[in-house]
């Protein structure tokens, strides 16, 4: 199975609209994606508005590759479970979010080499051609970096001392 | 007089998506305190074993949306009286620790990993509020703050 996420918040046609042509083209039966509050009526995929965090990790999990928005939740949880992750970034000239941090975080992932990225439709369907061949993320540990943790406690047991 | 000792109560806020999932990464620094969880979809399942608020989700662009949500962690806030209260974002997060500061809890702001560029509004206006302000991201940390310690990857 392939998930397909565009996170909670916002619709993002031009990737949902592209990975269901793709899919009717391929006849692949087995594309499952969780499209936002979105008008777009998709023909080839499974898909559902939105779903419960739970759900959504249960869907990464059962997933061979994930295909997203270059939102944190999609990616994190990708790494997490060691999927490996192919990503178009949502664009603010098209009205898809407010600015487009999406490109800086996508350009990062890229360059760390933990995902997959694309810029337009075109190499979004190449991408999914190609997508029994991603390369495996290495996955991540369930939590933050010692020293984030370590700072947080430090601050924890600051206050635990004054009350 | 022996010092007596005292689990305090930490408060943990975030939206769903991204925010949630990185939220959930610290969780092992709270160690012995006394948790609750405010998340804008219904995640309770996975903090289980805690107390678990859902508040509704908004924006500073809908401001009835937004009084709404605010009035929701408003009533929370006051029936969990945290001693901590820390976010990872967005705006219910930056309300939690508005509100957590009028009664004298100590504050915690995690900017998203997301924003890698600049802090989001609300990652800015946290810096007004929050005890220990924090961004993910080495070249954005002042001296005066947002500092960097480390990461949620």
């Amino acid at each position: 199975m392939i998930f397909v996420t565009v996170g909670v918040q916002l619709p993002f046609d031009r990737l949902i609209s592209t990975v269901d042509d793709w899919a009717g083209s391929r006849g692949r039966s087995d594309v499952v994606a969780q499209i936002g509050a979105s008008k777009l009526v998709p023909k080839n995929i499974k898909y559902q508005s939105t779903m419960s965090p739970s759900e959504f990790r249960q869907h990464v999990v059962a997933a061979k590759a994930v295909v997203g928005h270059a939102g944190m939740g999609s990616i994190i949880t990708a790494l997490e479970l060691g999927k490996p992750i192919l990503v178009m970034p949502r664009r603010a000239a098209f009205g898809e979010h407010r600015n487009d941090h999406q490109l800086s975080t996508s350009r990062h992932m890229k360059a760390q080499g933990i995902a997959t990225v694309v810029d337009d439709e075109a190499a979004l369907k190449e991408g999914l051609d190609s997508i029994e061949g991603l390369v495996r993320s290495q996955e991540i540990s369930a939590y933050a970096n010692a020293q984030l943790l370590n700072r947080i406690s430090t601050f924890i047991a600051d206050v635990s001392g004054r009350i | 007089m022996a010092a007596k000792h005292k689990r305090p109560r930490l408060l943990a806020v975030a939206s769903g998506g991204g925010h949630w999932i990185q939220l959930l990464r610290v969780v092992p620094a709270f160690g012995e305190c006394d948790c609750a969880f405010i998340c804008t979809l219904d995640a309770r399942d996975q903090v289980a074993g805690h107390r678990f608020h859902r508040v509704p989700d908004a924006n500073r662009w809908n401001k009835l949306a937004f009084l709404r949500m605010a009035l929701s962690v408003m009533i929370v806030v006051l029936r969990e009286r945290p001693h901590i209260v820390v976010s990872t974002g967005a705006a219910p997060g930056y309300v939690a620790l508005r509100l957590g500061r009028l009664i004298r809890a100590k504050t915690i702001w995690i900017d998203s990993f997301a924003n890698v560029d600049t802090l989001s509004m609300s990652g800015k206006m946290a810096g007004g509020v929050a005890d220990l302000w924090l961004t993910q991201w080495q070249h954005l940390a002042k001296p005066e703050g947002p500092y960097y310690e480390g990461s949620v990857i």
